[in-house]
């Protein structure tokens, strides 16, 4: 047994690319070894700016012998078929063996492979692994690259140490032979190192001023930063990001501590951060207030002879001029107000057959200001945790009710002004120079712009959150101003995507639309926003889709009105009267059939889309996605909290004995109906307008229409408990008791299976047997009223 | 210090020539780099091209950003394998001591949309400021860079700064009795970022724009690429004038680069075609 060395010595090696390198070197050696047929055990894998280095401890001296046996042709096969056989084998027809096999008699070869020296495995592994290394991206150098086939690595690679127990792994790749030399750090050591085996590898670089092992070093950054920051009175803004960038780039780490001018604090801090984060890659402190601190923390590659005053320095000089183009931008931003910004918008595509922002900001605007006025976003307190007044920075007010002095009318007129004012400067900031240079900062530096020019706290909040909630553990807004331009912004880039058939497909979401619908979702769960998505979604598709087709010229009401009449929308007439002002403002004319039929047809996908969204997301709380398909697949449903009520209350039904039981029922009679031919009324139209919600196929005993025939007594039963359950289950379901239309259900259970013991569906006699069915369908029918049992699992 | 770095580089092999006589935003742009990137000669080079970046300007307010500054450029093909080395060598001989100062290789790598040209490489880091941009080229103009050639490109004030200790590049001592950078370009900085941004007169520069690239085409048309790729030079500071003055929207941004882009590579296409017989002669199995 003896312990391997690997060193692939190169150029700097990105700091982001490190870690995947390590990983691959590993997975590549153990593939190699593998095909090899050699043990390995323990693997240890550093990474350093100029090195990658691989230790496999306790490898065997050689692979085991192994003796294989092929079959060939049978006794007596002509002469050509077992020459061939022994050629194929290296065999000669004399060591061929006869065995039987299944009674007859068979040449087999007996291929004894001797054991490997794994020195010499390792030699060919090398060269192998470093041709097929898969970094994400390479380059070719030096004189070999006259042709495109020369080596590739991520930046020239220089030297190879490969040391098995004590001895020379020897191999060549590109030109590069492997030797027991190494080189230490690029300043403080010059000349070679000599490696006597993976032992003293560590030992002897670190003698040199590398640390090889990065873990080590993360842990120098990460201890030594906090200690510069507590000897200077201060607390480190921890971010391991840079912690392990840092070490990444450095082999010799040493966190040094400096200030910056004071001044410089007039700057947002989130700016300051950044700057220094993204550009310098400096640490920044606060002081023990939280306000942050005038000082930042560099990670040096070298121990200076002067201590680092003079790398300090420097980096301060660097940051300065960093924080001095910071302010300028600051300071150039604020000259001109951001509805002025916000004209600029007219210039930026947001997408080539979507139009400009400026578009969709209108879009945005009209949108928010009707999620207000329809009551869907409302001027009293949200429910719910989340972002709201006063959780983050500089948030003072929103403090609702808005204004106490208002009457409930006019308050909802003064959301409205605010939230279409907000949502009208939500991008403004794009087009400023400080966003040009942080995109990352959009939202947050139009936040802090409109508090400057002196603009309502609301209108500032909604600005700086609009785009929340961006990830999964992302604050969820609450404020009122806010919750209407984050809804409004990302509804209508769903429905604007939806609009052109931009939809995401497998790993391909260029638009981040399953972030969006996420987000609306999160928004209206913590805040119980009862949103009927898919009218909101047609605003903004109505919009978008008669833009494409180029809109009409002159205004043609009458047209627009019929075409209204198509728009399948729930919800009463108030949103049929505010989509014929859109149209008519939009001056559709005659296209407008043709457009409500192109929203017809595509807005349905959303819905769905809304639907998966949900599965996945309802699926970490434990919600059964069958039972969101169930409720879903009634059709009219796109409140997604009465929604959620209703899934919430079906899986508590469906786990107790009572729901199992009816669903056994249930899918009894369903089968029996299917046989029968006799279908249901189909998914989607059960809530249909004519037929009411709740409309259950006339039977027998629920008209009162008496039988040709005595019922039995299990048909009785269940006629009555029918016609009590029925109207009580629908009467809750509207009532939006979805645990009372539960339990009125429950109460069919023991009817319907005392049915199927006691009562023949199949008589007969024509009248029983056809209102029995009838019955049956009934049943379902009541059952459908709650969800669609055929979709539940089990 | 652009003496030390002349005998530096002239004693490793390099030629020394002048800057390019024509405005541009890199030195990368001067003919000695992008059109001797092609092809499979040896090419050793060392110039100083003054650059200008017209967006860069701050009037003269910030203590490092100038729309008008030096590079220092050195190409080497093919690549040595002890680049890195000679670099680090060639700081010591302008003073800096990287015993003293962190020298770091920072991931960065150079694309050039306009050029039609990429690299992979580091921006050099002397304590946490870039001072040189590292490069090894990998295409140019479209074309693979066979070989690859190395390029580094200094920017001289910075560097400057570290020497001489000064925090704002217009108090860098120009010569030993007191004048200063400020002495020689704080007006300039200030006038030319006032006309880069207010004054210029951006129908006229639509119209140089357009011309250029008019007369780009007439050169490729006439076989004389040198001379389209100077056009092509002459049309990218152009857009990039027209950009500070910001008037091209978003949208049209893609289009100005593609049609920089286009001349720039059909120069280098044309250049390529014109050399390629003498190159396939001279190295057996050569082609673009």
């Amino acid at each position: 047994m003896s312990d391997f060395l690997l060193e692939l010595r190169s150029e700097e090696i990105p700091a982001r690319m490190q870690k995947g390198a390590r990983a691959d070197l590993e997975k590549l050696f153990r593939e190699q070894m593998a095909a090899a047929g050699v043990a390995v055990g323990e693997i240890t894998v550093w990474s350093t700016p100029r090195r990658l280095a691989l230790i496999a401890r306790g490898l065997p001296e050689a692979t085991e012998a192994v003796s294989e046996e092929a079959k060939g042709p049978p006794e007596g096969a002509p002469d050509a078929a077992i020459d061939g056989f022994c050629r194929k084998n290296g065999v000669t027809r004399e060591q061929l063996e006869l065995r039987d096999v299944k009674g007859r008699n068979t040449w087999f070869a007996v291929i004894e492979k001797p054991g490997r020296a794994v020195k010499d495995v390792l030699a060919e592994a090398i060269p192998a692994i470093v041709r097929a290394f898969p970094w994400p991206k390479s380059q070719r150098w030096g004189a070999a690259s006259l042709s495109t086939e020369s080596l590739r690595w991520v930046r020239p690679l220089s030297g190879i140490v490969a040391i098995f127990g004590e001895e020379l792994v020897e191999c060549e790749v590109g030109g590069i032979v492997s030797g027991y030399a190494t080189m230490g750090h690029r300043f403080h050591h010059s000349g070679d190192i000599t490696i006597g085996s993976a032992d003293d590898y560590a030992e002897k670089l670190r003698a040199c001023h590398v640390i090889v092992d990065h873990a080590e070093r993360e842990a120098i950054v990460r201890e030594g930063a906090a200690k510069a920051a507590a000897d200077a009175g201060l607390v480190l803004v921890e971010d391991e990001g840079l912690v392990v960038e840092n070490a990444g780039l450095t082999e010799w780490p040493v966190p040094l501590l400096g200030r910056f001018d004071e001044d410089f604090l007039s700057v947002p801090p989130e700016v300051i951060q950044l700057t220094a984060r993204v550009n310098q890659k400096y640490f920044v402190c606060e002081d023990s207030s939280g306000k942050l601190a005038n000082a930042f923390i560099c990670t040096a590659n070298i121990a200076a002879e002067d201590g680092g005053a003079a790398i300090v320095d420097g980096n301060r000089k660097v940051l300065a001029a960093r924080l001095s183009d910071a302010r300028f931008f600051w300071e150039v931003d604020q000259k001109t107000r951001l509805e002025d910004h916000a004209k600029k918008l007219e210039r930026i595509t947001f997408h080539e057959k979507l139009g400009t922002v400026a578009d969709k900001v209108d879009r945005v605007a009209k949108l928010a200001r009707w999620l207000v006025e329809e009551g869907i976003v409302k001027p009293s307190p949200l429910q719910g945790r989340g972002l709201g007044e006063g959780a983050s920075v500089a948030s003072t007010s929103t403090e609702v009710p808005l204004s106490p002095t208002l009457s409930p009318e006019g308050e909802r007129e003064n959301l409205a002004n605010l939230a279409e004012q907000a949502a009208r400067l939500c991008k403004a900031d794009l087009v400023t120079e400080m966003v040009g240079e942080f995109p990352e900062l959009q939202g947050l530096m139009g936040g802090y712009y409109a508090r400057a020019e002196g603009l309502p706290d609301e209108v500032a909040d909604a600005i700086r959150d609009h785009y929340k909630p961006v990830g999964q553990g992302d604050d969820v807004p609450t404020a009122p101003v806010t919750v209407a331009v984050s809804l409004a912004d990302k509804l209508d880039t769903l429905a604007a995507f939806f609009s052109i058939n931009e939809r995401p497909t497998g790993s391909k979401d260029p638009f981040a639309l399953r972030r969006a619908a996420l987000s609306v979702i999160r928004q209206l769960e913590v805040s119980q926003i009862r949103l009927p998505i898919s009218v909101a979604t047609r605003l903004s598709a109505i919009r978008v889709i008669a833009r494409t087709r180029g809109g009409a010229e002159g205004k043609n009401a009458a047209t627009a009105e019929a075409a209204m009449k198509n728009l399948r929308l729930a919800n009463g007439e108030g949103f049929v009267e505010r989509y014929r002002s859109e149209l008519v403002e939009s001056a559709l004319d005659n296209i407008v059939e043709e457009v409500v039929q192109e929203v017809d047809e595509k807005m349905p996908h959303l819905l769905e889309f809304f639907a998966d969204r949900l599965k996945v997301q309802q699926k970490e709380a434990g919600v059964r996605h069958d039972l969101i398909d169930a409720v879903f697949a009634l059709g009219g449903e796109d409140d997604l909290v009465r929604l959620l009520a209703r899934v919430h209350a079906l899986q508590s039904f469906i786990t107790t004995e009572d729901g199992t039981n009816l669903l056994a029922g249930y899918k009894r009679a369903a089968n029996i109906l299917k046989k029968e031919g006799v279908v249901p009324a189909k998914a989607g139209t059960v809530g249909e307008p004519d037929a009411g919600p709740g409309a259950i196929p006339a039977f027998a005993g629920m008209t009162g229409e008496s039988l040709s025939y005595t019922p039995e007594i299990a048909e009785k039963a269940l006629m009555d408990a029918l016609a009590a359950a029925a109207p009580k289950a629908s009467a809750a379901i509207e009532a939006e008791d979805f645990e009372a239309a539960m339990a009125a259900l429950a109460t069919l259970r023991t009817p319907i299976d005392r049915f199927f013991d006691e009562v023949t569906v199949n008589d007969p006699d024509g009248d029983k047997r056809s209102n029995r069915l009838n019955l049956l369908a009934a049943f379902r029918a009541a059952v459908h009223n709650v969800a669609d049992f055929s979709r539940i699992e089990g | 210090m652009i003496l030390a770095l002349h005998d530096f580089w002239s004693a490793h092999g390099c030629l020394i020539l002048q800057p390019y006589d024509m405005r541009m935003g890199a030195g990368t742009f001067h003919t000695a780099t992008t059109l001797r990137a092609l092809g499979p000669e040896p090419w050793n080079a060392a110039f100083v091209q003054p650059c200008r970046r017209p967006t860069d300007g701050r009037y003269g307010e910030n203590p490092n950003r100038l729309q008008h500054y030096y590079q220092y450029q050195v190409i080497l093909k093919p690549s040595p394998p002890d680049i890195q080395q000679l670099y680090l060598d060639s700081l010591k001989v302008i003073g800096i001591d990287p015993m003293k100062h962190d020298i770091r290789f920072v991931e960065d790598d150079w694309e050039s949309p306009t050029l039609g040209a990429w690299g992979l490489g580091w921006e050099v880091w002397c304590d946490g400021m870039e001072v040189t941009q590292f490069t090894y080229f990998q295409q140019m103009g479209g074309f693979d860079c066979k070989p690859v050639a190395g390029e580094l490109t200094y920017g001289l004030e910075r560097l400057a700064m570290y020497i001489q200790g000064v925090d704002n590049v217009y108090d860098l001592a120009f010569n030993q009795h007191g004048v200063t950078y400020g002495d020689v370009f704080l007006e300039n900085e200030r006038q030319m970022s006032k006309w880069n941004f207010e004054v210029a007169e951006t129908e006229a520069l639509f119209d140089l724009f357009r011309k250029a690239v008019a007369e780009c085409k007439n050169c490729l048309a006439n076989d004389v690429p040198i001379a389209a790729y100077e056009q092509a030079i002459e049309a990218s500071h152009i857009f990039n004038l027209l950009q500070a003055r910001g008037v091209i929207s978003v949208q049209e941004r893609a289009s100005y680069m593609g049609q920089v882009r286009d001349l720039a590579r059909g120069s280098c296409e044309k250049y390529m075609e014109k050399e390629l017989p003498r190159w396939s002669a001279e190295y057996e199995g050569w082609t673009a």
